[in-house]
């Protein structure tokens, strides 16, 4: 089974213990973090363990490497610490059970290819608009990615089932793939390294390839000239290697992503996990903040990577009259022009 | 035979009067299990006046008289069992008096669900009335006449706790005023006199024909909003619904478990609705509910469910369509359940005889319950999508059905608008003296046996 890399002396001689001093939901100064890494190292309970909001942020304050976040998810489940209850585990395990509809979602597709995950509702805006209508898709729970089960309390799930899903999607023969969704981008990065599960293609973020589409179109952008607020996914966490793809599709197409006190490694989490763990008010409590953050910077829009965070803060950010909209809808309306 | 085709045309337009074998066929069924049967002629009245002469004509006849609304009832009880005369109210549509200060309507008997939502949303935006969950081609009278249940019977019980006042054509044809509306020209309740209501509701049209019917309407809140727990142990279901209940601050809860799509599958879901007039009223008992039931939650037992967007949308639809969409998961166009009325504390044994008969037969299921009042009773539907191409389908489902009514009774339960081999098993188990109790009032209001025969009938 695959292992996770994890270095005990990395963290030993860690001079800050940022992964946990800089968690934005448990309050731990640095000498506990101290204390609380060693244990999880060693194997032994932490209350990091139990309060931890699933976020993935220490996998980015880790400026190591050592993988925290996967060190804590693993040790939930060998602990059997349940980040949410047994109910919604249960259904997270169901969601990727694959249906008659799942089945070969990609016959006739050809590089470049895009991976919707298992968002079929952007199915027809890649089918059939012109700024993607060199793409072909696939789609469905083949081809899903699994790391979700971070959020539940059970990433072997993961492991044992992302071998069989990269070989879905390398025994087409694609070289390539860009991935839609963030979080498979993510898998196929930082997870398949983390536990050196093999990648036998090239996966891109669907931010690079927008960006490269951008600029081939330059000439048609009418600038938005809009402040905007970007709101960060989880897995955005894992790979901010790919994070300057955000900027320069914001220069490109003259949208202004504002200061303020919760972007970048800084952003608050959208909310929806910290529901489905059942902290209603420190839900409600990341929400307001994360919103009341947005508003006090001016923004026009928030903008979203995510169709779950979308899901999650839109209407709260609509309630408030901040324009909630997906990355790749901002963009198209740069090129298409705000009548559209 | 002829005659009475002719009798029938002098008290109604030819063109509502039909005894051509297409139209008869119509009739002769519905989307259920029971066996069809063509009725004589199908006849479509427009006044309570013309209701009363065809119901003079069948008692003179001595032939068998069925009325019927939606014919959605899915358990055959406005099949025609005996042939006959099937009235067919739905021309009598209007909506005749609205009290907004009173707050109850009055309107014709073959109102559909669907027609007064429209007219209360566009006419009287601040009220409301208990929605079924039924196609909105359902008529309100059908829904009510067999004790439906609505998205406001978890606050205000069955549907048909909530009539004022009916009129109703006996079956020897006088027309008879029931409640308030007797004595005054205000149809607002049926109280304080004595309650003759229930010589109607509950009778499959065996007593009567209602034409008219007086109905609360309810506050319309401008905001609503749904919360799904779910739970894996059925035992918890029912401490679920009391915690919730006793804080008062759901619109409707209804319950939800089904194999079929994976995300569904071994989770048993409990719905909450809840309404206000602003965020703050909404989210003031969302929180309650949520408080209500942390010990599940730290338990890890129980939790909110996340839902998208579309998912919270097509739950609060009224009346859902979901329902629809799962009636068809076999293919073929069959669906029919049995929704007995129970204790709530009966949830667990009524799910699991569920599993035990759908692993038995080898059929599918959706289970979907409705709390009704403040957890005083609950409807649990044992739901069996089939396809009619399949009479081996077919076969497995009327058996699952079979025991299914068995299991109800077993339980302490009442099978919820029964066929009549269901109706045959309640009178069977009931109590003699309170069957002797219907029998004699079913001889005084309807000497000649013509009402709706077959249904409610001991042999």
């Amino acid at each position: 089974m695959y292992e996770l890399k994890i270095d005990e002396k990395t963290c030993e001689t860690c001079p800050t213990f940022d992964c946990l001093v800089r968690c934005q939901y448990i309050d731990i100064d640095k000498d506990t973090a101290k204390t609380e890494m060693k244990k999880m190292i060693s194997g032994e309970d932490s209350f990091v363990l139990h309060d931890c909001v699933t976020c993935y942020a220490c996998e980015e304050y880790c400026k190591r490497g050592n993988h925290p976040f996967y060190l804590i998810t693993d040790l939930q489940e060998e602990r059997g610490i349940l980040p949410m209850p047994k109910p919604l585990k249960t259904q997270f395990v169901n969601i990727s059970v694959p249906t008659r509809r799942d089945i070969i979602q990609f016959y006739g597709a050809e590089e470049p290819v895009i991976s919707l995950c298992l968002f079929p509702q952007y199915t027809r805006l890649f089918s059939e608009e012109k700024l993607f209508e060199e793409l072909s898709i696939i789609i469905g729970r083949y081809f899903f990615c699994h790391l979700m089960y971070l959020h539940s309390g059970n990433p072997s799930l993961i492991r044992e089932r992302l071998p069989k899903i990269i070989d879905n999607i390398a025994n087409h023969g694609f070289k390539e793939v860009i991935f839609f969704h963030d979080e498979c981008y993510s898998t196929l990065t930082s997870y398949t390294t983390a536990y050196s599960i093999e990648v036998p293609f090239k996966p891109i973020h669907f931010n690079e390839y927008l960006y490269n589409k951008l600029k081939d179109q330059q000439t048609k952008i009418q600038p938005l000239n809009a402040k905007v607020a970007f709101q960060r996914n989880c897995s955005a966490r894992l790979t901010p290697n790919v994070e300057d793809f955000v900027d320069d599709i914001f220069n490109l197409i003259g949208a202004e992503r504002v200061e303020r006190q919760y972007d970048r490694e800084n952003a608050l989490c959208c909310g929806g996990i910290i529901r489905g763990q059942q902290r209603y008010d420190l839900f409600v409590d990341v929400q307001t903040r994360n919103v009341d953050d947005m508003l006090n910077a001016g923004v026009e829009y928030c903008v979203f990577q995510c169709p779950a965070c979308f899901d999650s803060l839109s209407e709260k950010v609509a309630e408030k009259g901040i324009k909630p909209i997906m990355m790749h809808d901002l963009c198209l309306l740069a090129i298409q022009g705000s009548d559209k | 035979m002829q005659s009475i085709y002719k009798s029938l045309t002098k008290i109604v337009d030819e063109e509502f009067v039909s005894n051509q074998k297409e139209e008869l066929y119509i009739y002769s069924q519905d989307p259920g299990m029971m066996e069809p049967h063509e009725p004589d002629f199908v006849v479509m009245p427009k006044t309570t006046e013309e209701v009363q002469e065809i119901v003079k004509l069948a008692n003179k006849e001595k032939i068998p008289i069925v009325p019927v609304g939606g014919s959605l009832s899915l358990s055959g009880l406005v099949i025609p069992h005996q042939g006959g005369i099937v009235v067919d109210l739905r021309r009598m549509d209007q909506v005749l008096e609205v009290n907004e200060e009173s707050r109850y309507i009055v309107f014709e008997a073959g109102l559909t669900t669907g027609k007064l939502k429209a007219y209360l949303e566009k006419y009287h935006p601040l009220l409301r009335f208990s929605i079924p969950d039924a196609p909105p081609s359902a008529t309100v009278v059908g829904n009510i006449v067999i004790h439906g249940q609505g998205r406001l019977t978890q606050q205000y019980g069955f549907n048909s706790d909530m009539v004022t006042g009916m009129e109703v054509v006996l079956p020897t044809g006088e027309v008879c005023k029931i409640g308030s509306g007797s004595v005054s020209p205000y149809w607002f309740s049926l109280a304080p006199l004595p309650d003759l209501a229930g010589l109607f509701l509950g009778w499959f049209g065996t007593t009567g024909i209602i034409t008219k019917m007086g109905l609360k309407l309810y506050p319309k809140k401008k905001l609503r909003d749904i919360e799904v727990f779910a739970v894996e142990d059925p035992n918890l279901v029912p401490d679920v619904i009391q915690r919730v209940t006793h804080t008062e601050m759901s619109e409707d809860i209804f319950t939800g478990a089904q194999p079929y799509p994976p995300v569904f599958k071994d989770i048993i879901m409990i719905g909450i609705l809840l309404t206000g007039d602003s965020k703050e009223e909404l989210e003031f008992k969302r929180k309650m509910i949520w408080d209500a039931l942390q010990c599940h939650i730290d338990s890890k037992e129980g939790g909110f469910m996340m839902m998208t967007p579309d998912v919270k949308q097509d739950l609060l639809e009224m009346p859902t369509s979901s329902t629809t969409r799962f009636a068809d998961v076999k293919k073929g166009g069959g669906f029919e359940y049995c929704g007995p009325i129970i204790p709530v504390e009966k949830f667990p044994e009524a799910f699991t005889r569920l599993l035990e008969i759908t692993k038995k037969y080898g059929i599918t299921f959706g289970n979907a319950g409705r709390v009704i009042g403040r957890s005083h009773s609950m409807m649990f539907s044992f739901g069996y999508p089939f396809n009619r191409a399949d009479p081996e389908n077919i076969e497995r489902t009327k058996n699952a059905l079979h025991d299914t009514n068995v299991a109800s009774l077993d339980i302490g339960g009442v099978p919820w608008k029964p066929e009549v081999p269901a109706q045959k098993m309640i009178m069977e188990k009931m109590d003699k003296s309170t069957l002797e109790l219907m029998q004699r009032i079913k001889k005084v209001l309807d000497p000649n046996g013509i009402m709706n025969p077959g249904n409610w009938e001991v042999e």
